[in-house]
């Protein structure tokens, strides 16, 4: 190696321009081994690890490492540190959980992506439902019951509303007066005459003597408290009146009321459904 | 310590001489070691290097002083916790290390390279042992040229086996700082350490026997990017080593002492000065990249000088306005002196106020966004809030929960109104309010959180929310 530090010395090229002479001084020596460095550590990268791109494939490399093992890798890593929890939630019930602190914890942020995955798309993100469309989950109004074992009953085997649909059953003037009940009792002033006519037109049967729905969730058909102030299909009295008339879930009647809570036993594992309830449970409404 | 008995001639140094040579990289620099004051400076300020290897061996009520505890976030020092919320801090003790290091460089130079560096003073470690296992620099040159015979075996692998007990060492101690030391030790001679930590050994022997054994100076050189960036940090009011041209040139060999005629000046053309120089520069040339202003070129010029009969302080730390003649200004009336000086000021007075006000529970609440409020059966409005509260005091803290700001409000916890933070721990809990309708005067209302400590009500913790209604 030329002496690096006397550039005159070092041998010519015979170039030169305007005085200015090309000699072949080599690169400085830690730039040299870098430069080695490299392409050996490539040779080395090409035989190891996938590297060269075929025509329907790439060369696989001897370790054999894809992406895809690895991600898998970290899942197993994942499922293993939850493994012991899981099987603590599959031996606790709903109440455990809700009065283990550290359980509920580990349930609420376990079923974040599972209520992302299965619930959000109708209850939205945080629960608050559509209006008329889906019910929301954070309020304190449960059409089927708002403590923990009956959310973890609504999500296994799902629910279907059922209102019979009134428009043939009972006058035009006879579901007016129905609807100005409905509106009177929402807002408490509801006379006695009115609830007269609200129980013989059958619909105590469901929604209770008292208009509060409450124990006809028994039957499963969902029957709404109807003096508060939550309404599962609108409060204006064109929607009031779209319910009575064409009730809810009725086959072939067209304008009927739509709400189906798909099960999702089969779908679910039981400890997953459990920590979903925590959830919903948790949003703000539970019992 | 070991350094040469000054007992050679002049003539000797001459003779010497023909070995020493300006650094050019193509070989191993074999400085000579020379007494003097800022040898002994350099041993005290490496000596410094030593509470390195001790401070873990530190114990504090029963647990490591000084322990960067990564797995739990935690770094104790002493009596003191600093929590991962607290290391803005670090920001303020960066500040303050930056401007240590600006503030002494725009004063004296590169005073960290020349005393207090790891690199030069490992290195200074290591070339000591070798100074005193090969002999000088002369014995060692020789050493190295001879060919493998019994004694250079013996001697080299005496050597090497110190550089690397030395590099063990501290790569056992850095290692230290972030786990217990004594487990560590146990750890590491029973093989039975994560792998982390044979990472972190293998990378400090490694890296402390080739940087400070075989790469020495030229780290400074090529590696550092301290020694790059000095040139805008000294000024003409830095003091450096710096040799008199004036009085030194024109140089000449001298004939014996006090033999300095008129032409000739006070530099002897020794080569002491270059055989000195850890990173072989030649002060001569003047101020130069390679200079790491150690001074050991002041000692050998002053030892010289006084053995011809001359005045010592040929090379000295001298500032360039000092040299054309004129007075170096006061500290005071420096401006970057100043503007260093009061940074640093203001990151000790951060520093400190941070460590003294560290708050013993960090609180922070959020405010639900989907849905912002909900309607509840009873026409209220209710607001959703999860609390993330750490406690960082040794023992659980109890709470009593309250809210002001919105009067009427209606708070409920999952917890009740009693909040238990356990210690270290941070476990999300929600809290919902709730507000007539008619309550509401707009649509967001600021309201406020307060915690108060049931058994210590000194600990009071208040935090800005708002509770949202319709429009």
């Amino acid at each position: 190696m030329a002496k690096q530090d006397e550039p005159q010395h070092a041998p010519d090229t015979g170039h030169e321009w305007d005085g200015i002479r090309e000699l072949t001084n080599p690169p400085p020596r830690w730039w040299m081994i870098a430069f080695h460095a490299s392409w050996i550590w490539c040779i080395v990268y090409f035989i190891l690890y996938p590297a060269i791109p075929l025509v329907h494939d790439s060369t696989k490399g001897i370790l054999g490492w894809t992406m895809i093992t690895e991600f898998k890798a970290d899942v197993a890593e994942n499922e293993a540190l939850k493994a012991p929890f899981l099987k603590k939630v599959a031996a606790m019930d709903g109440q455990q959980l809700l009065a283990d602190d550290g359980m509920k914890s580990f349930a609420e942020s376990s079923a974040k992506a599972l209520f992302g995955d299965n619930c959000a798309g109708c209850h939205g993100a945080g629960g608050q439902g559509a209006p008329g469309l889906f019910p929301a989950l954070v309020d304190d109004d449960w059409l089927y019951g708002g403590d923990i074992d009956t959310i973890i009953e609504s999500i296994t085997d799902g629910r279907q509303g059922d209102m019979p649909a009134h428009a043939g059953m009972l006058t035009d003037k006879e579901i007016d007066g129905l609807a100005d009940f409905v509106v009177a009792a929402a807002e408490g002033k509801a006379t006695r005459a009115q609830f007269a006519r609200f129980d013989d037109a059958g619909c105590s049967g469901c929604h209770g003597e008292n208009a509060q729905g409450g124990a006809i969730n028994e039957l499963g058909s969902g029957g709404a408290n109807l003096t508060d102030s939550i309404w599962r299909f609108g409060n204006s009295r064109e929607d009031i009146l779209r319910t009575i008339r064409y009730g809810v879930n009725q086959e072939d009647v067209p304008n009927t009321r739509v709400a189906i809570m798909p099960a999702f036993g089969d779908k679910l594992s039981p400890e997953a459904i459990k920590m979903l309830a925590v959830k919903v449970h948790e949003l703000g409404g539970g019992k | 310590m070991n350094e040469q008995k000054d007992t050679q001639s002049i003539e000797d140094i001459y003779a010497d001489a023909a070995h020493w040579h300006v650094n050019t990289g193509g070989e191993t620099i074999h400085a000579k070691r020379v007494k003097g004051r800022f040898r002994t400076l350099k041993w005290y300020a490496g000596i410094l290097w030593l509470l390195f290897f001790i401070a873990p061996y530190a114990r504090w009520q029963g647990q490591q002083a000084i322990l960067f505890d990564i797995p739990h976030r935690q770094f104790h020092l002493f009596a003191m916790t600093i929590w991962p919320q607290d290391i803005w801090m670090l920001s303020l003790v960066l500040i303050l290390l930056a401007m240590t290091l600006f503030g002494v460089t725009a004063v004296a130079g590169r005073v960290w390279c020349g005393y207090f560096c790891f690199q030069t003073v490992w290195t200074d470690w290591f070339t000591w042992l070798e100074d005193r296992i090969e002999g000088n620099p002369i014995q060692r040159r020789k050493l190295d040229a001879a060919p493998w015979h019994g004694r250079k075996i013996r001697l080299k692998l005496f050597k090497h086996s110190l550089w690397l007990l030395i590099s063990i060492l501290t790569g056992v101690t850095f290692a230290a700082y972030f786990t217990d030391v004594y487990q560590l030790w146990i750890g590491y001679l029973t093989f039975e350490v994560p792998l982390v930590a044979w990472v972190v050994l293998a990378a400090f022997i490694f890296g402390t026997y080739v940087f400070a054994g075989f790469m020495r100076e030229q780290v400074c050189f090529w590696l550092c990017p301290y020694a790059r960036i000095q040139g805008v940090m000294v000024d003409k009011d830095t003091i450096l080593p710096t040799y008199d041209v004036n009085r030194g040139e024109p140089r000449g060999k001298t004939k014996g002492r006090g033999s300095t005629s008129g032409e000739r000046g006070d530099c002897v053309d020794c080569h002491l000065c270059v055989g000195v120089c850890p990173t072989g520069v030649d002060i001569r040339e003047g101020m130069q990249e390679g200079c790491i202003t150690c001074g050991m070129c002041i000692d050998a010029c002053d030892t010289v000088m006084e053995k011809v009969g001359n005045p010592k302080g040929l090379i000295r730390y001298m500032s360039e306005k000092e040299i054309s003649g004129e007075k170096l200004p006061p500290l005071y009336k420096r401006p970057r002196v100043i503007v260093y000086s009061m940074i640093f000021l203001m990151s000790v007075t951060g520093i400190l106020y941070c460590l003294t006000h560290i708050p013993p529970v960090e609180l922070s609440v959020v405010h639900e966004r989907q849905p912002l409020f909900i309607h509840m059966s009873d026409g209220g409005i209710q607001n959703k809030y999860t609390f993330k509260a750490v406690n960082k005091m040794p023992e659980d803290i109890r709470f009593r929960l309250s809210v002001r700001g919105l009067p009427g409000l209606k708070l409920s916890a999952s917890t009740g109104d009693m909040v238990v933070l356990k210690s270290g721990k941070a476990i999300p809990f929600h809290v919902f309010l709730r507000a007539r309708p008619e309550q509401l005067q707009q649509e967001n209302t600021p309201i406020y959180f307060q915690l108060r400590g049931i058994d210590k009500p000194e600990i009071h913790l208040e935090y800005k929310s708002v509770f949202i209604g319709p429009k």
